[in-house]
């Protein structure tokens, strides 16, 4: 920190100082590029964590979350500002951070700045022809503006790609076509046996050999981040766990953490250790969806049922305390909903041992299969760096040796009580990426187990004001979901309501990931890579 | 032995009584034609259910189990609703080889079908070129499986052609060529003739090493050809979504569905008359009594028995095991089970020659 301080302080563009979350960077838009060249380089910031879009009312924002690989905890928070204009501009970083240039084009879409040099500047879930940005704060929501479409979006303008760059001081407007006329172009989706979801892949193919990708999100989009502005924080939590479905419990975990933290109020034990087996809970569930998935789209179907039964187990146990089961909505701020189900114990008790058994089961019957293991070996190799570049969070990043769990980094909860490994493979193979699942599932049912049996006495939650207003300011939380590392930014005014609500979802950059590491391959292996990063499409689309 | 020859006698016999050869020759095609095809429609409604409930176990569930005692009635049921199912005609398609392409593929399989050797008499077809008949019609197939993915004018399909033509083509040389070495074993083409040499012992056993290595590559190969998994490549639901058949909707589907499961019934039948004696009992020389006993259980079920055995290996695999790669699916074909055939047969010969 020392350096930044020395680097910046007689500048009069940059100004840092220390906050409770960590340095806090502020920089004047025309410096934003060369302040983010020497992070990246100099101070060796190489992850890009998230983007965020800001509208302040006489200006507009971007806060960019930065964090090191080799110092995995501390976060650096770089802001940023632009004048509210019509044609409001700041200079990309899509050359420094490969995760860069998909928030960019969510920030264009959402708020209307421009990124001068980001080769793609279409809007990322809204259509082309939309009107407006809908989370600036005086945009008209008014469907007279933006009627309903009664004929297709043209697939024409999916292709045309407009970008802006920077000549003598001079803008010039660039579109190129994305495809050439003579190209080959499948889509994959939005409805595809194998797309888990409303993803569209445009795929360009030579032969059954794939040569360009091209993503377009947002037929789920439900604008979740603009309705939370609307919403009090208790009532954050219900859209928060409906973003990645399978991935429910940690979602609201991190939201509920994220106002906690805010309030600087004190969870009791007893609603830790429950969260924390939630979690692990869900973790497992979630990884056994993805492993079932997985195998399907290598065509054993067997094995995506295997999965789901013993998902059910838990399910089950879910259902039994909490009442939701594929969404348990069991936490909430200051502890839990209600207290466990007196036979939640036992019940995941025999859970523990059934797992482990299955577990040998799955291995037999998948991992060491001659087919399998010959279709994922040496297919689509993601290294180190692009996987950090990439900020492909969790077990995609995991399989590549790149050591980003947060609840090994900055542990939540309960997860400073238990032993447990944070299983990491060299590989960055799809075969690595399928495998760190299942020794997952593993680590889970130890962290399960340490916990199961010591669940405090006393009260399960803390009693909360009716109404909660969080202090003035940003707030950042990063949870461990079964993707990756899941965000939460909440900035507010003092109000009842939050000012601006963030997402940070590990999908979005999964798809990105797919789109680097598919390119020459077979299009079969395309959706097993998609499947082994396991993204799912409701929480790209917030 | 019950010999079904004494009924068909019987019946050729009868008719001649009332007419001149040339229309009982005529009635008597026409009679076996609509036993051929209601066979065929049986089989496969039986194939189904039996895909679906065997399916329902490997996977821990249940299947069908609510028309009929144990869901039995479950794929007549199926039939009438695809019978009663829209037909869609895809726009800009060509509509002669859309609709021609199933029929291609429906005939192929019946033609293969009517040459089989049901039983013990129970033969409509015998040529002294059976296999090489049974090889020369059953390829006819992908032909109708080509144009059913380059008449619906769709890139999935046409994936899914392009993928089927390579791999039918290509393991139809492993098929043919593990046949041809109980060819050299048998010294005749001729079904009845392969299936009578086998009364005292079944060719696995009688052709020793060279003929269970080829009755392997046949089960290979032949479950390759039946475009089922881990060889589903050409349909690759999540791939292609159906691969060549995507377009086609109600009983023009289901043409290719009843064609898919018929060729896997025919592809065990191959095997089982090949290589496990079709419909002879089994016998092990010197064991009088226990050869008695088991030349009383009738031909037809020793057919179907060995015939759905081998069903029921197919199925086995298709539960079990993930898809290949197209890359993965020729290598195995033309860099490990052809040459392996072709030394198998030149083994053969040498057996046989050596004997």
């Amino acid at each position: 920190m020392e350096s930044i301080y020395n680097k910046f302080s007689n500048l009069e563009h940059v100004q840092v100082e220390q906050a409770a979350s960590g340095t806090v960077v502020t920089v004047a838009p025309e410096k934003l590029y060369e302040t983010a060249i020497y992070l990246k380089n100099e101070e060796k910031y190489d992850y890009l964590f998230d983007m965020v879009g800001m509208d302040y009312g006489a200006q507009l924002g971007v806060i960019y979350y930065l964090s090191q690989s080799e110092n995995p905890n501390h976060i650096l928070t770089l802001k940023t500002n632009t004048a509210h204009c019509d044609k409001p501009r700041l200079f990309s970083v899509h050359d420094l951070w490969m995760s860069a240039p998909v928030f960019e084009r969510e920030i264009y879409d959402f708020f209307g700045i421009t990124f001068i040099n980001n080769p793609d500047m279409r809007r990322i879930f809204l259509r082309a022809d939309w009107n407006g940005y809908p989370l600036r704060k005086n945009y008209n929501p008014d469907p007279k503006i933006n009627p309903i479409s009664g004929h297709n979006e043209d697939i024409a303008d999916m292709e045309r790609v407009p970008s802006v760059t920077l000549n003598m001081g001079m803008e010039e407007q660039h579109i190129r076509q994305l495809f050439e006329e003579d190209e080959y172009v499948i889509n994959f989706g939005p409805q595809h046996p194998a797309m888990h979801g409303v993803l569209h892949l445009r795929v360009s193919l030579d032969g059954e050999i794939i040569k360009k990708i091209d993503p377009n999100f947002g037929y789920i989009h439900r604008g979740v981040e603009k309705m939370c502005e609307s919403y009090t924080y208790p009532q954050l939590l219900h859209l928060a766990d409906r973003l990645d479905y399978l991935s429910g419990s940690m979602n609201r975990h991190a939201v509920c953490l994220c106002v906690e933290n805010a309030l600087q109020m004190e969870v009791p034990q007893r609603a830790q250790y429950v969260r924390t087996i939630f979690d692990e809970l869900t973790r497992i569930a979630s990884h056994l969806l993805g492993w079932g998935c997985m195998c399907m789209d290598m065509g054993s179907i067997t094995a995506f049922v295997y999965g789901m039964r013993d998902r059910e187990k838990i399910m089950d146990i879910f259902e039994e305390t909490a009442g939701g089961r594929l969404m348990p909505s069991h936490a909430v701020i200051g502890g839990l909903a209600c207290d466990i189900h007196p036979d939640f114990q036992k019940k995941v008790k025999e859970f523990i041992p059934y797992m482990r058994k299955m577990l040998k089961e799955h291995h037999l019957l998948f991992s060491k299969n001659p087919i399998a293991v010959g279709r994922m070996k040496n297919i689509a190799y993601l290294d180190k760096d692009k996987a950090i570049s990439l900020g492909a969070t969790g077990p995609t990043g995991r399989a590549s040796n790149w050591h980003n769990d947060i609840r090994k980094i900055t542990p939540y909860a309960a997860y400073n009580k238990v032993n447990f490994e944070e299983v990491l493979r060299p590989g960055g193979e799809t075969y690595d990426r399928y495998y760190i699942r299942l020794d997952e599932i593993e680590q889970s049912l130890r962290i399960i187990e340490q916990l199961v049996d010591n669940i405090p006495e006393g009260s399960f939650a803390e009693k909360t004001k009716a109404v909660i207003r969080l202090p003035e300011g940003d707030f950042l939380q990063r949870v461990e979901n079964a993707r990756g590392q899941f965000g939460v930014h909440i900035t507010s005014t003092g109000d009842k309501n939050p000012y601006r609500v963030h997402f940070r979802s590990p999908s979005l950059v999964l798809v990105g990931a797919l789109k680097e590491i598919s390119i020459n391959v077979k299009v079969a292996d395309l959706i097993m890579i998609g499947a082994s990063l396991d993204y799912v499409i409701p929480c790209i689309d917030r | 032995m019950i010999s079904f020859s004494d009924i068909t006698k019987w019946l050729d016999d009868t008719l001649r009584l009332f007419l001149n050869d040339g229309w009982t020759l005529l009635v008597e095609f026409v009679l076996i034609g609509i036993a051929i095809l209601a066979a065929y429609a049986v089989l496969a409604l039986i194939l189904i259910y039996v895909e679906r409930k065997v399916c329902a176990f490997f996977q821990c569930r249940i299947g069908p189990n609510r028309v009929g005692k144990w869901g039995i009635l479950q794929s007549v049921a199926d039939m009438i609703k695809i019978l009663l199912k829209e037909l869609i005609a895809i726009r800009k398609s060509d509509r002669f080889l859309f609709f021609s392409a199933m029929f291609l593929v429906i005939i192929a399989s019946v033609c293969t079908f009517g040459a089989l050797p049901f039983a013990n008499g129970l033969h409509a077809l015998d040529f002294n070129i059976g296999i090489f008949y049974l090889l020369a019609v059953s390829s006819l197939g992908i032909v109708g499986i080509l144009l059913a993915g380059w008449a619906s004018r769709s890139k999935y399909t046409m994936l899914g052609a392009m993928r089927s033509g390579a791999q039918l083509i290509s393991y139809e040389i492993s098929a043919g060529l593990s046949l041809m070495t109980i060819v050299v074993l048998a010294g005749t083409m001729q079904l009845s003739e392969i299936v009578n040499q086998q009364a005292e012992l079944w060719f696995i056993f009688k052709g020793h090493i060279p003929a269970m290595i080829a009755f392997l590559i046949y089960i290979i190969a032949g479950h390759a050809e039946t475009n089922r998994g881990p060889f589903d490549l050409p349909e690759a639901e999540s791939e292609l979504t159906a691969g060549y058949h995507t377009e086609f909707s109600g009983i023009q589907f289901g043409f290719f569905y009843l064609a898919e499961y018929l060729n896997l019934f025919i592809i065990a039948a191959i095997a089982a008359t090949v290589f496990l004696g079709g419909w002879m009992p089994f016998q092990v020389p010197g064991w009088e009594s226990f050869n008695i006993i088991m030349a009383y259980i009738p031909s037809w079920l020793w057919f179907f028995g060995k015939t759905f055995a081998c069903v029921f290996l197919s199925l086995w695999v298709r539960w079990s095991f993930p898809r290949l790669r197209i890359d993965q699916l020729l290598n195995l074909e033309w860099k490990i089970l052809m040459p392996i055939a072709i030394i198998n047969i030149v083994l053969m010969a040498v057996w046989v020659v050596m004997w």
